[in-house]
């Protein structure tokens, strides 16, 4: 019994480690600046800034 | 709301925040400084990119429209070839480097690139490096119509000569993660299956405590051959020089202990030491991430490579055409338009050349030059397009000669200091001193018993190992060195904190290191102007864009201006037009009256109204401030000397800083720069080299230590082993007294992991090292030596008050 939980709490914990290699290969710590910012970017920020507007002038 | 005034009444462009000269370029009402910033919102407004002023506000970067020919190099296939970082039958990849990009709104733009050209498939940026990443259809878009896209909305990329001498990717570190990564997860998972060891729970199945054993060996297997395989390598390596570094021990001990745990598996006569030596590793490497967390967007390898541009254009029959720049040869015919560079040491033909040399001597006025002269290279030509003939290739220019020195050519300074460097001159020592008694031990027990001498001889190796020392060097430099970057000091790597503690001598350049460059100081001399008079001439010179009509520009008060007409400029001269009904001339004295100036001491700018002279401006250097505290302070402990490329005018100023005046040395060139150096290194001096244009390069160099001082840290400086923010210079004397004191605490650290080896090896001398022990002894001493070398390099920051100052 023990086995067992101990081979699936292995398989999870393997799953993680690839997980996070597979992070290092793409790339994903070579930038830790950008997408920090790029986050912030909304995909309409014009539409919405129209809004805002429209709302505060109300 | 003041300010907000301010801006609507200055009539600012729209695109690029720069003051429009009328109100004549404008579309919806909204105003632009020139067709190119016009040209780039109407871009932008077509494709409904106008987010990008919303992000921030006038974000954008005049472009320069006309570029005739000036990507043409870009056709040529070698060329595209190694720009290229990636190539196959429909795509391609691309890196550039693009320095005008400064705020969210460039990425945002930069990341769109897909809605201006179809051809352009993905963009990404790395905004540290400045880096734009861009992979694009090349059936649907050239390399060169790409970057005349990017050059049409003011993100001109970058192309140097250094760009095509490509680099290797920083793959290292990517390793340095993986292996971190995988040392980790191991380490923790052995610890888990240890448990019942530590807890002396007696495992009464056999079957669960072999399952134990055996899975804590195959996790220990890849932390040994993957992540600590560095270690051995470069023990490996020092050997080969006949030198053994830190790393030696360190190996010696992971052997030690995987060997003497695989015994034990396989003998099962007990559980091995795999949680320790998976620890180890993992610590180790930490250790390691943070020593080699360098600012890697910062760039400490220039030479003139990056600082030359890729290509240049000559003449042939009257035909303009782009060749690359390494093609270029004597009697070659060359065209240097409006900041572009001149790449090699020339004649010129054509033109009024207005040259600035601010990157080579630091001196930010142009120098004028007249046809038939000769042009030093390295300047930018400030003035309107210039023919020139080429009497020297690039590289025995008068600026590039000094990198075929032989000081360039010789093996990377750092890998040589870190053979030499304190740890590794103590390992030395340590591991013979192991291996003694690690022998001697096992002889004593050989008389017994066969197998405790062995036990002792492996248990030895195990305690001895050094990882406690190895690990507080990196955690101590790296911690200051986080520090020193905090108070914007960039260091290169490390080590280089090792270097500065050992400086006893420290010489200096002048211009742009302790004079501040574009802020000298302006002094009129004459009748006291009166509101109305400096109204006048602030709105003559507000026509004119020479750095020294700006000058003055920014010196006179008033904020309305007067019409002017007949305004003339005439380059090398002055400014001359009529100011609300006023005849006015600024500019040299020959300009003014025809007199030649006696006096040539400096610069002076004369004034006149109506031909009556007001007086004139001169123009002084204005010293960095504090700077001569900074001295002051830094004469009691070092032998300061200073090295000018320029003549001995500012020589009684300077006297007021430097007590000796045989330590001031003028009409330096950069060869006598670096010659200087090496004859104070002859004497037995450590050399701090604190300098900034690239005549300085040879010294920077050359110097046990070169401290490159820039007024902003991502634009051009010299090779070198550190970048100084120039306003923060005044604080050099507190980052070599810091550097200092991280030695020592280099040293106590070493104390304190030596006293838990002794301990350590008096049980496993005795026979009595149980792997319990070892489990809680290596990580106690680990942990206890990184937090003494954080904690105290932190106290000594805090002391000399480096710590919670200059921001993040």
């Amino acid at each position: 019994m023990i086995v067992l939980l101990i081979g699936v709490s292995l398989f999870v914990a393997i799953g993680f480690l690839i997980a996070f290699l597979i992070a290092v290969k793409k790339g994903q710590y070579k930038d830790t600046h950008t997408p920090a910012i790029r986050v912030l970017f909304d995909d309409n920020t014009e539409e919405k800034n129209k809004e805002e507007n429209k709302s505060e002038s109300n | 709301m003041s300010s907000e005034k301010k801006i609507e009444s200055a009539l600012l462009c729209y695109h690029c925040g720069d003051e429009c000269k009328d109100d004549s370029i404008k579309i919806d009402e909204k105003l632009f400084c020139c067709n190119g910033c016009k040209t780039v919102y109407e871009i932008l407004d077509q494709n409904k990119l106008c987010n990008y002023y919303i992000l921030d506000q006038t974000p954008g970067i005049s472009p320069n429209i006309n570029f005739g020919t000036k990507f043409d190099y870009l056709d040529d296939e070698s060329t595209i070839k190694k720009l290229l970082d990636f190539q196959d039958e429909s795509i391609s990849k691309v890196t550039f480097h693009i320095p005008q990009m400064h705020c969210s709104s460039c990425i945002w733009l930069l990341e769109n690139l897909y809605k201006l050209n179809g051809g352009v498939s993905f963009s990404q940026v790395d905004f540290l490096k400045k880096e734009l990443n861009v992979t694009f259809i090349h059936q649907k878009i050239s390399l060169k119509e790409l970057v005349r896209l990017l050059a049409s909305i003011g993100y001109e990329p970058q192309i140097l000569l250094e760009s095509v001498d490509k680099k290797n990717e920083d793959k290292q570190s990517k390793q340095l993660h993986l292996r971190i990564g995988v040392a980790g997860f191991c380490f923790l998972n052995v610890m888990l299956f240890s448990f019942p060891e530590y807890l002396g729970i007696d495992l009464t199945d056999a079957f669960l405590k072999n399952f134990f054993i055996v899975l804590n060996l195959i996790l220990s297997i890849p932390v040994v051959f993957f992540s600590g395989w560095e270690y051995f390598g470069s023990a490996l390596k020092g050997l080969r020089k006949k030198i053994i570094n830190i790393d030696f021990p360190i190996s010696l001990g992971i052997l030690a202990l995987f060997g003497r745990s695989l015994f034990e598996v396989i003998s099962q006569t007990g559980a091995g030491y795999f949680d320790s030596l998976t620890g180890l590793i993992f610590f180790l490497l930490i250790g390691k991430l943070l020593q080699e967390k360098t600012y890697s967007y910062l760039n400490f390898e220039r030479n003139y490579k990056s600082f030359f541009p890729l290509s240049v254009t000559i003449k042939i029959d009257n035909a303009e055409k782009s060749i690359p720049i390494n093609k270029l040869m004597v009697g070659n015919r060359i065209i240097v338009r409006k900041n572009e560079i001149i790449p090699a040491d020339s004649i010129l033909l054509n033109g009024d050349g207005r040259i600035d040399y601010s990157f080579v001597t630091g001196e930010s006025k142009p120098v004028n030059k007249v046809s038939g002269e000769f042009v030093y290279s390295g300047g930018r030509q400030h003035g309107s397009v210039i023919e020139l003939e080429v009497i020297k290739e690039v590289s025995q220019s008068y600026l590039t000669q000094l990198w075929n020195n032989e000081i360039f050519n010789n093996p990377d300074k750092s890998s040589e200091s870190y053979f030499t460097n304190f740890s590794n001159a103590v390992s030395k020592y340590f591991t013979f001193f192991i291996l003694i008694v690690a022998s001697i031990s096992a002889g004593f027990w050989f008389q017994s018993s066969m197998h405790t001498a062995l036990n002792v001889f492996t248990a030895v190796l195990i305690v001895a190992c050094p990882c406690a020392l190895a690990l507080s060097t990196p955690f101590t430099l790296g911690n200051a060195m986080r520090i020193l970057g905090r108070n914007k000091l960039y260091l290169r790597n490390s080590s280089v904190i090792e270097d500065l503690a050992k400086v006893n001598s420290i010489v200096f350049d002048k211009t742009g290191t302790i004079t501040q460059l574009g802020k000298s100081n302006l002094i009129f001399t004459g009748t006291v102007l009166n509101s109305f008079q400096q109204k006048l001439i602030k709105s003559l010179v507000r026509n004119s864009t020479h750095p020294l009509s700006r000058k003055i520009f920014g010196s006179l008060e008033g904020d309305e201006f007067f019409p002017v007409t007949k305004f003339d400029e005439i380059p090398g001269l002055g400014v001359t037009g009529v100011v609300y009904g006023n005849s006015m001339k600024v500019g040299s004295k020959v300009f003014i009256n025809g007199s030649v100036e006696e006096d040539k001491t400096g610069t002076k700018i004369y004034i006149s109204v109506n031909d009556e002279i007001l007086g004139y401006f001169s123009v002084t250097n204005s010293y960095r401030d504090g700077i001569n505290e900074t001295i002051n302070t830094l004469s009691l402990k070092f032998k300061l000397s200073l090295l000018s490329g320029d003549n001995e005018s500012e020589k009684y100023n300077l006297l007021k800083f430097f007590n000796e005046e045989n330590d001031l040395y003028f009409n330096q060139s950069p060869e006598n720069k670096l010659d200087f150096i090496k004859s104070q290194q002859e004497k037995m001096q450590n050399v701090l080299m604190v300098g900034d244009g690239l005549n300085d390069a040879g010294a920077l160099k050359q110097s046990d230590v070169g401290i490159a001082v820039t007024e902003d840290i991502s634009s051009f400086s010299p090779s070198c082993d550190a970048i100084l923010d120039a306003s923060n210079l005044k604080l050099l004397p507190k980052f070599l007294n810091y550097s200092q004191s991280a030695i020592k605490i280099i040293y106590i650290s070493f104390v304190i992991s030596f006293l838990y080896n002794l301990f350590g090896l008096t049980f496993a001398i005795q026979g009595m090292l149980s792997p319990i022990i070892a489990a809680i002894l290596m990580p106690l001493s680990s942990i206890s030596v990184v937090l003494f070398a954080t904690l105290s390099t932190n106290f000594v920051a805090k002391k000399l008050k480096l710590l919670n100052k200059g921001g993040t």
